[in-house]
């Protein structure tokens, strides 16, 4: 079993190193999207302190979504998903460490990047702190999420959209709880609640998405 | 190289593929009713029927890919889909190579056999590709190959596994030449002679060098 995630997820990580460019994307995606508000919206240093938080997670959730559609899509073009449903080991481990591989190479860029990026929106030392801890917990849920949506939609033609109206509801209580956080610092208040929150968001995330996702590969398979 | 060794339960018999008044529907058509086909121990079934008969989704059904409309599968009497040893008795190689474009000829091999949990040693995948004629393109990336070349190596896991006793294959001879013919039939002849048993599909006559097969063909049944 232990096996079984170690092959997946380290196949997964190669596969991305063999396609550096693709596997930057959304990272890029992240970057250039932040930046691009300071020219949008102007640049007072109040005003986009305010909003950093928000525009970060938003744009984490975004390009979250922008590589999730293609999870399962390769390995069902390709017969690699027949085989590793097949193989007779549990869909639950299968989907946990496309889950992992994806957050590795998506969410977690994702999170090292975050200071940098509070840094270009003038957010306090204590603000960037938490808005680190919070993608950390929040980034593996929109993960989680993702693989299940592109499970369910696996096989479908507009499946790229209906992803996105699958996961993005579900998505939304990290988003709040996750910029939540931030701005709760900057008032003044304690985190402990958003995060607590958070965490119980990524342990009941992590419980059920694998599972879902696995019964939706089966049926995407028949 | 074990080839002529029983297989380990051979002692107590071998349980063998049954097909039990099958059906398969395909949206609103029936594509066959009734179906009834056992393979047994050290015995090839060729499966034929024109285009459409639905001979892939009679081999995924057999596979435990999906449940069928009416009847059932059974392997060794038990319901292949709740069968704790089909999963290890089985290899199914389908239309789809199940090979990874950006990962190697080994990597792609070995990420296979991990996951069916059979000898994913270099040393043993390395042989395996010299006896489908594939040992000079070991290292080469998946995509740099020829749809020949590709179905070698997915055809590759038959040199590899003399665990299995029971070979699904769809269209194992589609882009092979001659000579890549005669390496399936020999592996073939060696999997028979162990006790082995083969169901499988192809357009064209699998040649002089084939073993003897039982025909079955589907056409009746729609």
């Amino acid at each position: 079993m232990g096996s079984a995630f170690s092959a997946v997820y380290v196949r997964d990580l190669r596969l991305a190193l063999r396609r550096r460019v693709e596997a930057l994307l959304p990272l890029v995606f992240f970057v250039v999207a932040i930046s691009l508000f300071p020219l949008g919206v102007g640049p007072e240093p109040q005003t986009l302190r305010q909003i950093a938080a928000g525009v970060v997670w938003v744009s984490a959730l975004l390009a979250s979504m922008l590589s999730v559609t293609s999870l399962y899509a390769g390995d069902h073009a390709d017969g690699s998903l027949e085989q590793m449903m097949l193989s007779g080991q549990p869909g639950l481990v299968i989907a946990s460490a496309k889950a992992a591989a994806h957050w590795t190479v998506t969410g977690a860029p994702l999170v090292l990047a975050a200071p940098l990026i509070g840094l270009l929106l003038d957010m306090s030392t204590a603000g960037l702190l938490t808005l680190v801890v919070s993608l950390l917990l929040g980034t593996p849920i929109l993960s989680l999420l993702g693989g299940m949506g592109a499970a369910l939609t696996l096989g479908l033609r507009s499946a790229g959209v209906l992803l996105i109206l699958l996961i993005l509801p579900l998505s939304i209580p990290a988003l709040i709880f996750g910029a939540g956080a931030v701005g709760a610092v900057d008032s003044g208040l304690a985190t402990s609640g958003h995060f607590s929150l958070l965490g119980a968001l990524l342990i009941l995330t992590a419980l059920t998405a694998p599972l879902a996702t696995s019964f939706a590969l089966r049926i995407a398979l028949e | 190289m074990p080839t002529n060794q029983p297989l380990p339960s051979s002692v107590a018999g071998l349980p063998t593929l049954e097909a039990v008044d099958l059906g398969c529907r395909r949206g609103n058509r029936i594509l066959f009713k009734g179906v009834s086909l056992a393979v047994s121990t050290g015995q090839a079934t060729w499966l034929r029927g024109r285009n459409g008969r639905g001979k892939t989704s009679l081999l995924r059904l057999a596979a435990g890919l999906a449940v069928p409309e009416s009847g059932q599968v059974l392997w060794g009497g038990t319901p292949v889909r709740r069968s704790d040893t089909f999963h290890s008795a089985l290899l199914y190689i389908g239309h789809a190579n199940a090979l990874k474009d950006d990962l190697s000829v080994t990597e792609s091999l070995q990420f296979l056999a991990r996951m069916h949990q059979r000898d994913s040693d270099p040393v043993a995948l390395h042989a395996a590709l010299d006896q489908v004629g594939m040992g000079s393109r070991r290292d080469a990336m998946v995509r740099t190959l020829s749809q020949g070349q590709r179905r070698r190596a997915a055809l590759a896991r038959l040199a590899l596994d003399h665990r299995a006793s029971i070979w699904i294959l769809d269209e194992p001879y589609d882009a092979l030449d001659a000579d890549g013919v005669e390496c399936i039939n020999a592996l073939l002849h060696a999997h028979l002679s162990r006790g082995g048993s083969t169901l499988l599909t192809s357009h064209q006559a699998p040649g002089a060098s084939a073993p003897d097969m039982a025909e079955f063909d589907l056409d009746p049944f729609g």
